[in-house]
């Protein structure tokens, strides 16, 4: 076989999964870091990988309302772990980032503005979930009339290896919001893993170099359908749903049903379904001052609608109760988002539900809401 | 406007001095806070000792017997400004777990000569003694939140000192939730953000050192609390620790203990 051939863009090819070690192996050299899931300190992050054997083989998560677990079952396929808090979020809009320093010269103030800097990221298994709240950031950070430079220099260097979901977990509803099981946004390369295969579809150019000269076989008529009929049956095991018929008019018509006030009884306003949510996008700016006052630096950091202090401004605050700031939360995700940007600000991956303490489902939410109007 | 440095008196009640080794420690920025400030009296760091009035007065320890709840007056008298650094002197820190309990009945148990000692019945914080002008929490506190207060202080603004919860700080640092994940009792997303949530970045709950948010679900939370408990009277001992004698964390222990009655 000719080594330097690859695959058409649109093409799938099968590969023996030895071989995604020389194609990590390929990224490697072309300056990528490789970052996907990984068992660390007996739980699941995204962090470096330089190896197959680095994939959480033979895991799985049990995924429930305010329960996570992380078990080994032995399976021999390496992406079966349906993700866990950290989302690919942390990479392109890091939860901490320098944006200015200022120091006073002779009695004036000068600055400097750190040029954002990032490594060239591979992601390797990002869900159809998770490709679709990828795009949803870019909607935010990246518009026509503003780009957000931090945000962009990691975001357009980012390979996107994708990955179909055949096993989703308990808190699962990506097929509601139309975003998986199967992966339906732009990825360089698509993963389908099948008990003794990869099939990966190629989506780019980029993806379509890095396959190249690698031993592949054009993906053969049996393996395809093997694929189809597991992202059918994920399709039917999603562990919940949503109805999203009604929205965003069930919760915009509706911000004074007491509702709102029996989610208040239960929520802890402690942030968790915000910062582990792959499309939150709020940050706050914070100022170090040198203690002779002639130095300042401006930090970004991650925020949250939750926190008391987002939505105090002269007068006190706006939103002073918890269940103002769950409403505020929830009606941004599934109403105002969609006013805003033309989409929900929810892909159904379900992290507010498994991350939530006290086990608040948005799904069983909206649910309640539309039996109590009705 | 003059070039008087502004002079600063750190004193200590009764405490560990825990509080005080944290602003020690801070090697890198100790020459310039020497450098912004005249230190006027601080027996942790040097004999020297100048009398007041005093710009700043720190005050680390809770108050425990007679002689400090008079002693706290006249260093109030003598401060500007007061702050009351760490838990015991926000909340009266772990000794004030007497004031649950007979403190004679323990003073008995433990000295030959019990009728030497002159202590109060209770370990209060300072705001309970006189007026204080701003509390930092914590068990040790945070260094960067003592140099932000003294940041403040000489540079005329307001502190910046989060009221969210540890949750957002574990979040931050991609520190993977215990109690979710593993089912770790924790009062994290009840707790004061500032210690940078060092306890679940190493595998354990937060036991709430740097006191109670000022917006939570102290309810809500302990429901879950009771559900995961691995010991009879885990949640109880939870809130009534450090931070124990916080209004709020002691009201939730006392109805935890009244409804297992």
């Amino acid at each position: 076989m000719p080594s330097d051939r690859s695959p058409e863009i649109g093409s799938t090819v099968s590969i023996q999964k030895h071989i995604f070690n020389a194609l990590l192996e390929k990224l490697k050299t072309q300056g990528y870091e490789v970052v996907g899931p990984h068992v660390e300190n007996e739980t699941l992050v995204y962090a470096p990988i330089q190896k197959l054997e680095d994939l959480p083989r033979g895991y799985v998560t049990e995924q429930e309302a305010g329960s996570f677990r992380l078990v080994y079952t032995g399976h021999t396929r390496y992406f079966d772990v349906i993700p866990g808090a950290q989302s690919w979020k942390q990479f392109l809009f890091p939860s901490h980032a320098n944006l200015f320093n200022l120091k006073k010269v002779n009695g004036a103030w000068e600055m400097e503005t750190p040029k954002p800097t990032a490594p060239a990221y591979a992601f390797i298994g990002v869900r159809g979930c998770e490709l679709a709240a990828i795009q949803i950031q870019d909607n935010a950070f990246l518009r026509s009339d503003f780009t957000d430079p931090i945000y962009r220099v990691a975001r357009e260097k980012a390979f996107i290896l994708a990955v179909n979901c055949m096993h989703p977990a308990g808190t699962c509803f990506c097929a509601s919001m139309g975003t998986g099981p199967r992966v339906e946004g732009d990825a360089d390369l698509t993963l389908t893993e099948l008990e003794d295969v990869f099939l990966l579809n190629v989506g780019s150019e980029l993806g379509r170099n890095i396959l190249a000269g690698l031993p592949y076989e054009s993906a053969s008529a049996f393996v395809l359908n093997a694929a189809n009929r597991g992202l059918e049956r994920a399709t039917l095991q999603m562990g919940r749903s949503m109805d999203t018929s009604d929205l965003p008019d069930l919760i915009l018509n509706n911000l004074d049903h007491p509702h709102w006030r029996a989610i208040g009884e239960r929520c802890l306003s402690c942030a968790n379904c915000t910062q582990v949510c792959p499309t939150c996008f709020c940050w706050d700016a914070t100022d170090t001052l040198s203690l002779d006052g002639n130095q300042t630096r401006r930090e970004r950091v991650w925020d949250s609608c939750f926190n008391p202090g987002y939505s105090y401004q002269a007068g006190g605050n706006t939103r002073p109760t918890i269940h103002s700031r769950y409403r505020q939360w929830m009606s941004h995700k599934l109403g105002t988002w969609k006013v805003q940007y033309g989409t929900f600000g929810c892909t159904g991956c379900g992290r507010c539900i498994t991350w939530c303490p006290a086990a608040i489902d948005i799904t069983v939410e909206v649910a309640d809401l539309r039996k109590e109007i009705r | 406007m003059t070039h008087h440095k502004p002079t600063l008196a750190v004193y200590k009640f009764s405490s560990c001095d825990g509080c005080q080794l944290s602003i020690l420690n801070m090697e890198d920025e100790l020459l310039d806070i020497a450098g912004a400030l005249d230190i006027a009296y601080f027996l942790e760091a040097t004999r020297a000792e100048r009398p007041g009035p005093y710009d700043i007065a720190i005050v680390e320890g809770s108050i425990t017997t007679p002689h400090e709840a008079e002693r706290i007056k006249e260093i109030r008298r003598q401060s500007k400004v007061l702050i009351a650094l760490g838990t015991c002197a926000t909340a009266g820190g772990i000794q004030s777990l007497r004031n649950f309990t007979d403190a004679k009945a323990y003073a008995q148990t433990v000295y030959d000569h019990p009728e030497f000692l002159h202590y109060l019945d209770t370990a209060t914080p300072i705001a309970e003694h006189v007026p204080v002008d701003m509390e930092l929490w914590g068990c040790p506190v945070n260094k960067g939140q003592v140099l932000e207060v003294i940041s403040a202080l000489l540079n005329n603004r307001r502190p910046n000192l989060p009221a969210y919860s540890v949750c957002l700080e574990c979040k931050r640092r991609g520190t993977i939730c215990v109690l979710v994940d593993k089912g770790i009792p924790c009062i994290g997303p009840a707790t004061q953000a500032g210690c940078g949530a060092i306890c679940p970045a190493n595998g354990r709950g937060c036991y709430g050192c740097f006191g109670p948010t000022r917006s939570t679900n102290l309810d809500s939370l302990t429901n879950i609390l009771t559900k995961l408990e691995r010991t009879p009277g885990e949640t109880v001992r939870l809130f009534r620790g450090i931070s124990g004698y916080a209004p709020t964390f002691r009201e939730t222990a006392d109805m935890l203990l009244k409804e297992a009655k």
